[in-house]
């Protein structure tokens, strides 16, 4: 009898709690290592569509990044509630987009000027005209590759939501 | 004196201290996207006129303000758009010279002689949303990889969109190997073989 009496003695023993940092240690090391720090500040509402026919971007050094969109909360006073251009980390004009893709492309390393593409940014609920207007600056700033960045998904989904 | 040994140092915070950082990090994390569907503009346009271009190798697709679409004169729902521009690509209504032998079109001849003379053109009305915009620029170029897919495969069993992805993440130092020029070789047969012909025309007033 005595035999089954010990182990009811004794309170459950706490859980060792001794491996909780290393979890979160691990956590840690993942975010830090796919953080990337972005470079432009968002001043437009910036929602990507998705879509299924995308490829792989070129590397970051390549790309030259403009953003379409509706002013954020915070910049509607200032810009309105009709889409703007946002040029690194200022709202800009349409025709500013030529200067500005000029100034990258000739700060970029001799050899990747050519390879130069532009990735258009343009929040999912913007009107296309602003965008149409962006491709001509670029057709004269003879930037030609572009990029229509979206995520990858079902472009359908871009659809329903409406 | 009695040597004592040093007291354990208390690493019970080392958690808090990992947990504020993983914090930390998971508040400024932004994964930034880094794919989208690539696309070249023509160059701006010169002072001579366009080389002419029959009307029926040109697959005419608008876009109006209320989202809706118009193929060849007709309304159209989005989900069928793949499946008419494919039929128009692929259509091989031409005959001796500007014939295709490997399209599996119905060889009409009401529309595209090839693949390489026929032309899918994109008018928006600029109160269009972009996220259609784009769904239907989607679709139009997953119309160019189903045949390109096909193509690929009757000729070198691998579809062209898994051979792209090898070509595309060879190594730098991998690039001069015979095995990847000839990939890149296989690749140029195909998009000759099935250009994208897409063009988004000069801005204008769509109704």
């Amino acid at each position: 009898m005595s035999k089954f009496n010990k182990k009811k003695s004794g309170d459950l023993p706490p859980v060792s709690t001794a491996s909780l940092p290393d979890i979160v240690f691990m956590l840690l090391f993942f975010f830090m290592v796919a953080t990337v720090m972005r470079d432009d500040e968002m001043l437009v509402e910036n929602q990507l569509p998705a879509a299924n026919q995308v490829e792989k971007l070129e590397d970051k050094n390549k790309l030259v990044n403009i953003y379409i969109g509706k002013p954020g909360v915070n910049y509607q006073k200032t810009f309105g509630t009709s889409d703007v251009v946002q040029l690194g980390d200022k709202i800009s004009r349409v025709d500013d987009v030529y200067n500005y893709v000029n100034t990258k492309r000739s700060a970029m390393p001799e050899n990747l000027q050519d390879q130069m593409m532009v990735s258009l940014k343009v929040d999912r609920n913007a009107k296309v005209g602003v965008l149409t207007d962006v491709k001509q600056e670029l057709r004269k700033a003879q930037a030609l590759k572009i990029t229509y960045t979206s995520n990858q998904g079902d472009p359908m989904n871009n659809i329903k939501r409406r | 004196m009695a040597r004592r040994a040093a007291p354990e140092v208390n690493a019970g915070s080392m958690a808090d201290i990992a947990f504020l950082l993983l914090i930390f990090f998971l508040v400024t994390t932004t994964i930034e996207v880094d794919s989208g569907i690539v696309s070249k503009l023509p160059p701006e346009a010169p002072d001579t006129p366009p080389p002419p271009v029959k009307k029926k190798n040109i697959f005419q697709v608008l876009v109006n303000k209320d989202n809706q679409l118009l193929v060849e004169e007709e309304l159209m729902e989005l989900k069928d758009l793949t499946d008419a521009a494919v039929a128009f690509i692929d259509n091989g209504g031409g005959e001796g010279k500007s014939g295709c032998a490997y399209c599996e079109g119905e060889r009409s001849p009401e529309s595209s002689d090839n693949p390489k003379k026929a032309i899918v053109s994109l008018v928006n009305d600029r109160q269009a949303t972009y996220d259609y915009y784009i769904t239907v620029t989607n679709e139009l170029v997953r119309a160019y990889t189903i045949l390109r897919n096909r193509a690929a495969t009757q000729r070198y069993g691998e579809t062209y969109e898994s051979m792209y992805a090898r070509y595309k993440d060879t190594q730098e130092a991998d690039k001069e190997t015979p095995e990847y020029l000839e990939l890149e070789k296989r690749l140029d047969v195909i998009r000759e073989l099935y250009p994208r012909n897409l063009s988004e025309a000069e801005p204008q007033v769509a109704g």
